[in-house]
């Protein structure tokens, strides 16, 4: 007896120091990892993808769990420390064991961790849109790829519609996703006629805070032509300022629209919205969203942001695409394993091809048979005064990824489907 | 109304082709204009203008703050849940299933020059003068040139209707008639305003106008326009360089005392900004739950509150850690290093590694427009008012106070400063909470400009060791030139090379200048005991 509580105790105190998540009481649990910065600039965005994450898991263990074992997650902070992140996923694969990851938002995270599945043979669940150019067996890609999100915002931008923008601002935070977002987004412009004279390209470092000059460029670079356009790559907590400095300084959307490729609705929050009405941002997936899937996802989400009373989310619930894109991604591994019978990767691999999942988007999203990534719809919204996204223009049904863009001429030739090694 | 005016609008209704007798709107035009084809609602919209309807105006207010609805063939405006006929405007009860009517940039455009049109003609002076604004904001073609005519032949005050001439002539100058856009380029030279220039580069392209003539007179017209405007980016260089400037000038004012008067390495200098930026957020919630009612007054508020609890936690560190450590820089740089991560560990715990919102209240929000290319945000000035008033506090209390006095006898020479009877020991103490405070202080600038998360303090303790270093350890005047000075040149290079290399040139920069003058901008003169 006495021994007995002395384990218990030495559990809780396990527990209670934080050194491990869940201790794993049973041996009959698969575990899962989480891997997404819950500190540091990115934290702003990714905190609440491991909430969603452990969400799912908790709905699929509701269920009775997968291949009739309970998920067990096992959840890290790579503190938006690139190689950090390759620590823990190495960390989490070889020494938690984890069946499969969920994690990064950054493409620099990810390339940083990429070399560690590809060597270990392990799974990544990446649910962020991101600049394509990138094809491994080790992961599924539930974001946007740039066909799926870029190359359509940047078409409506030129519609009517959008305003017919004729010169364009390109700007980023620097790091591989803006870089090669906009390499793409120049060759695609140069296709449709847009000299490099009427572009414009500016980078930041992440954590910038001070957007006083570069708001400065946009005005003084669109008064010098045609109607201009802004697109912006910035991420994590550097968009807050951004947006900020972009309201206070009277950049107006029907003047100089401003489309985000990386801020949704969870950026938006604690940021004053009224002067920001009509800007945009292209994702597969807004709150906004009206169908059936979306009102159960979202109540799904308030419930639990209120009984795990998670910060923010328990007064003021969002949702956004890279939340939906971790919930696709976690529900179609379950899937996939389910298929397969076994959480082995390379069966895993096999039986995710063509898995199909309805989407909080409002359409059933397909993961395609070779490339890894899921066929999505587009959505472009404008933001309103309640800092929700008020949708213009969408895809007639769900688009398929095109990972190696074919504005890219060295992409010419590429396969689309990972290299057998 | 004169005759005239009368004689003009019988011409104008002639114009547009419409029967004068459609003076009301009608649930057909209101639905036109409410639903479908972004194209044929426009279309609707300015058919609407032009005949000039009665509600019209309050109709497209409606539309603007998305209180429109339409079911089935009939469009209703809901306020304050209450729903009336958009064409009649009774009362009328909103059907099951009404859908938001959904606006995007480009109908809201034309809503809100729509809206400006049909002010412009307005008795009163003000409401014209605001239409008049937003009416030069809206890129204007043809179809508006009878609404400016119009207002420009009612128009009797002069400065309005200058603008009103110079509003037409941005539409005559693509006028196909050769005089005409010759004495609208002509007209357009005295123009200050962005999309004016544009708009002229635009006509300039090779393939908008082939007469010679016209492209010289436009030519000249756009060189004169920017060079106006190119007042403008030059004024934004300088308040944007003054702007970041006082924000160093905040963050290093605290170090210039702990550091730069008592020679105390305070590596935790940044954590106690971040401790007073978090003041602020606890302060604003505060405010939020307790009172409401003036909640735009927190900041002033999370002022004082900032400054004591920075200080308190100052005093604490210095009777706690710092007073066993004096005249051993290394050991007091290590152990204020530790108390940083303490600090941020401590708060992380506490709020969450996560940023906290910090909300701008109203007064901080938005900005005032000095020239159509430079917007002042208020915010920014605040900070620089802000900055300048604890500069001049801390100045006077340093030169002109008796705790300033002592401050000063202790740190030039503490064994004479002792013999003559100052409490040594207290003084430091307080000399280390009030350099703390200042830091609090800075916090809450901090607060309103960026985000408040516990790496705060992380990112601005390089920059401020830096305008401390660069202007001279121990002076006050060094620090401000060094923090105005770096601020001015970041900004200058930043509008060169990017921010990126400009951070990169402004550290070569300031490497170099340390190695050439070790002491400083301002290096203290005389026989200084420690120096």
């Amino acid at each position: 007896m006495k021994r007995r509580f002395a384990l218990k105790a030495a559990w809780a105190a396990l527990a209670v120091s934080g050194l491990v998540s869940l201790p794993a009481l049973a041996a009959d649990t698969i575990k899962v990892g989480v891997l997404h910065s819950l500190s540091g600039t990115m934290a702003i965005s990714e905190t609440v993808l491991k909430d969603v994450a452990l969400m799912t898991i908790d709905e699929i263990n509701a269920k009775g769990g997968v291949l009739g074992k309970k998920l067990e997650p096992v959840v890290v902070d790579p503190a938006s420390n690139w190689p950090l992140f390759a620590e823990k996923a190495k960390q989490l694969i070889t020494q938690d064991k984890v069946a499969v990851v969920f994690g990064c938002w950054t493409s620099v995270s990810r390339k940083s961790v990429l070399p560690v599945f590809e060597e270990s043979n392990a799974l990544l669940f990446y649910p962020v849109q991101y600049e394509g150019e990138e094809l491994s067996k080790n992961v599924f890609y539930t974001g946007a790829a740039p066909n799926q999100q870029a190359i359509p915002a940047v078409e409506y931008l030129m519609s009517k519609d959008g305003g017919s923008a004729k010169r364009f601002v390109l700007l980023g935070t620097d790091y591989v996703y803006p870089r090669t977002t906009n390499k793409i987004l120049r060759s695609f412009l140069h296709s449709k006629g847009i000299k490099d004279e009427d572009i414009m390209e500016e980078y930041t470092p992440f954590g910038h805070s001070d957007y006083q000059t570069i708001i400065g460029k946009i005005k003084k670079f669109s008064s010098e032509g045609k109607k201009t356009a802004v697109i912006s790559t910035i991420n994590g907590d550097s968009n807050v300022p951004f947006y900020k400095e972009l309201g206070n300084q009277g950049l107006k959307a029907k003047d100089v629209p401003v489309v985000a490729f990386s801020v949704g609705e969870e950026e938006l929050r604690g940021v004053d919205t009224k002067p920001l009405v009509g800007h945009l941002a292209a994702w597969n997936y807004f709150q906004s969203v009206k169908n059936p899937t979306n009102t159960a996802f979202i109540k799904e989400w308030t419930d639990y942001a209120k009984a795990k009373s998670i910060p923010g989310h328990k007064d003021k619930p969002l949702t956004n695409d890279p939340m939906e894109a971790t919930y696709i991604g976690i529900h179609m591994w379950a899937q996939a394993v389910e298929k397969a019978k076994s959480t082995d990767p390379d069966k895993v691999i096999a039986a995710m091809s063509g898995q199909t999942f309805k989407a909080p988007g409002g359409f059933t999203s397909t993961m395609d048979a070779k490339n890894h990534h899921l066929h999505k719809p587009v959505f472009i919204g404008e933001i309103k005064n309640d800092g929700q996204f008020n949708v213009v223009w969408k895809t007639p049904g769900p688009v398929k990824a095109q990972p190696w863009s074919p504005f890219i001429p060295e992409n010419k030739g590429k396969k689309d489907e990972p290299e057998k090694k | 109304m004169t005759v005239r005016a009368h004689l003009l609008l019988a011409w104008l209704v002639v114009l547009s082709g419409l029967s004068p007798a459609a003076l009301a709107l009608t649930t057909e035009q209101a639905l036109a204009i409410a639903a479908g084809e972004n194209d044929s609602r426009i279309e609707a919209l300015n058919a609407a203008v032009a005949r000039g309807d009665d509600r019209l105006a309050a109709f497209v207010q409606a539309m603007l703050v998305d209180e429109v609805k339409v079911a089935g063939d009939r469009v209703f405006i809901v306020h304050d849940g209450k729903s009336t006929d958009a064409a009649s405007g009774a009362a009328a009860a909103l059907p099951e299933g009404a859908e938001d009517v959904t606006n995007n940039n480009r109908t809201r455009g034309a809503l809100e020059a729509a809206l400006a049109g049909l002010r412009v003609l307005s008795p009163d002076v003000g409401v014209r003068r605001g239409a008049v604004e937003e009416l030069a904001k809206a890129s204007l073609d043809e179809s508006s040139l009878p609404l400016v005519e119009k207002a420009y032949a009612a128009e009797t005050d002069p400065g309005l209707k200058r603008q009103l001439e110079r509003m037409r002539a941005t539409i005559l100058v693509s006028s196909s008639d050769r005089s005409k856009r010759l004495a609208a380029a002509a007209e357009l030279a005295s123009s200050n305003q962005s999309a004016v220039a544009s708009l002229l580069q635009e006509r300039l392209a090779p393939d908008s106008e082939s007469d010679a003539e016209v492209r010289i007179a436009l030519q000249q017209a756009l060189s004169s326009v920017r060079s106006r405007l190119a007042w403008g980016e030059r004024l934004a260089v300088v308040f944007t360089g003054i702007s970041l400037g006082s924000v160093l000038l905040l963050v290093a004012l605290g170090l210039a005392i702990t550091y730069g008067l008592m020679g105390v390495i305070n590596m935790a200098h940044g954590e106690l900004m971040m401790i007073g930026a978090y003041t602020t957020y606890v302060v604003q919630n505060l405010f939020r739950t307790y009172l409401p009612g003036v909640f735009d007054a927190y900041v002033l508020a999370a002022i004082p509150a900032a400054f004591l609890v920075s200080a308190g936690v100052g005093a604490v560190l210095e009777r706690g850690v710092i007073r066993f450590l004096y005249g051993r820089p290394l050991e007091t740089l290590l152990a204020t290093w530790g108390i940083s991560l303490v600090l941020q560990q401590a708060v992380r715990s506490t709020f969450g590694a996560q940023n906290v919102p910090v909300e701008n209240p109203n007064w901080l929000s938005g900005g005032v427009e000095i020239m159509s290319n430079l917007v002042l945000p208020f915010n920014r000035i605040a900070i620089i008012a802000f900055a300048f008033i604890v500069l001049a506090g801390v100045a006077l209390l340093i030169a002109r106070t008796r705790f300033g006095l002592f401050i000063r006898g202790v740190t030039q020479n503490r064994r004479m400063a002792s013999c003559v009877g100052v409490d040594t020991a207290k003084i430091d103490m307080l000399a280390f909470s009030f350099g703390a405070g200042i830091a609090g202080l800075g916090g809450v600038a901090l607060s309103q400009i960026g985000n408040v998360g516990p790496d705060l303090g992380q990112s601005y303790i390089v920059d401020s060791f830096l305008v401390v270093v660069l202007g001279g350890v121990g002076q006050l005047a060094g620090t401000v030139v060094a923090g105005l000075g770096l601020g001015v040149l970041n900004k200058l290079l930043e509008g060169v090379a990017g921010a990126v290399l400009a951070k990169i040139a402004v550290l070569v920069f300031i490497v170099i200048f340390i190695q050439r003058k070790p002491s400083g901008l301002f290096a203290m003169k005389g026989r200084s005991a420690e120096a």
